[in-house]
């Protein structure tokens, strides 16, 4: 959980106070934009983003690192894997 | 092959169009070819920079109107046509436009948004459909 971070953020995205869809599509953007092996942080405040994030993640074959809660909004994180 | 979503855009109101236009960047992020078939009063919708002057809401929640179009500004909510745009933008949407509705309103593919691909009947658009995974009529 947030206490064992094994990875370093390479890009973040600051998608809060954007709606549904916004925040899936700024990781989608971020993740086009970043080399493979890259890891990527989405700071989302809509509540649909815990499911759909994950969800896209997986669709889309990379690895979700994690969601990390923080005051107001959530970190998802994930590695481009190809 | 790749999982198809049909939406036909039957309606010309800012509720029902960001509906449509949510559902098709869905579609569109999780990989699935999004057609949109605009016809009747989307397809006006669709005429160039109409949307920028568009502020219906359907007539069953029309008291609402004022409150939703406020509540979009302050809070900085996309519009459709920048859903749409971006849902072209990472994935395969694809938008045609009704061939009778253009010749009853006598409209030209130039007088339509760039973003609408071309212009189609209803068969060829029930053919696509069906073999489609979702099909939704907004």
């Amino acid at each position: 959980m947030p206490e064992t971070k094994e990875f370093t953020i390479d890009k973040e995205i600051d998608a809060r106070g954007s709606f549904c869809p916004g925040p899936l599509m700024e990781l989608i953007r971020g993740m086009k934009a970043l080399p493979v092996g890259g890891v990527l942080a989405v700071l989302s405040s809509d509540p649909g983003s815990a499911k759909d994030i994950p969800t896209w993640v997986q669709k889309a074959k990379h690895d979700f690192l994690g969601a990390f809660p923080e005051q107001g909004y959530t970190r998802f994180v994930a590695r481009k894997a190809h | 092959m790749q999982e198809r979503m049909s939406i036909i855009v039957f309606s010309g109101t800012v509720d029902k169009l960001m509906a449509a236009s949510i559902l098709a960047t869905g579609g569109a992020a999780m990989g699935m070819e999004v057609e949109l078939f605009l016809t009747t009063w989307g397809l006006e919708a669709f005429r160039k920079d109409a949307y920028k002057t568009n502020m219906k809401v359907s007539k069953d929640f029309e008291e609402y109107a004022p409150v939703m179009m406020e509540q979009m500004m302050a809070k900085k909510v996309p519009s459709w046509m920048e859903n749409i745009k971006g849902a072209m933008e990472v994935g395969d949407v694809k938008i045609y436009a009704c061939s009778m509705t253009m010749e009853l309103f006598d409209m030209k593919l130039s007088d339509l948004e760039p973003i609408v691909t071309d212009v189609t009947g209803v068969a060829t658009f029930v053919e696509r459909a069906k073999d489609g995974r979702v099909t939704l009529f907004i």
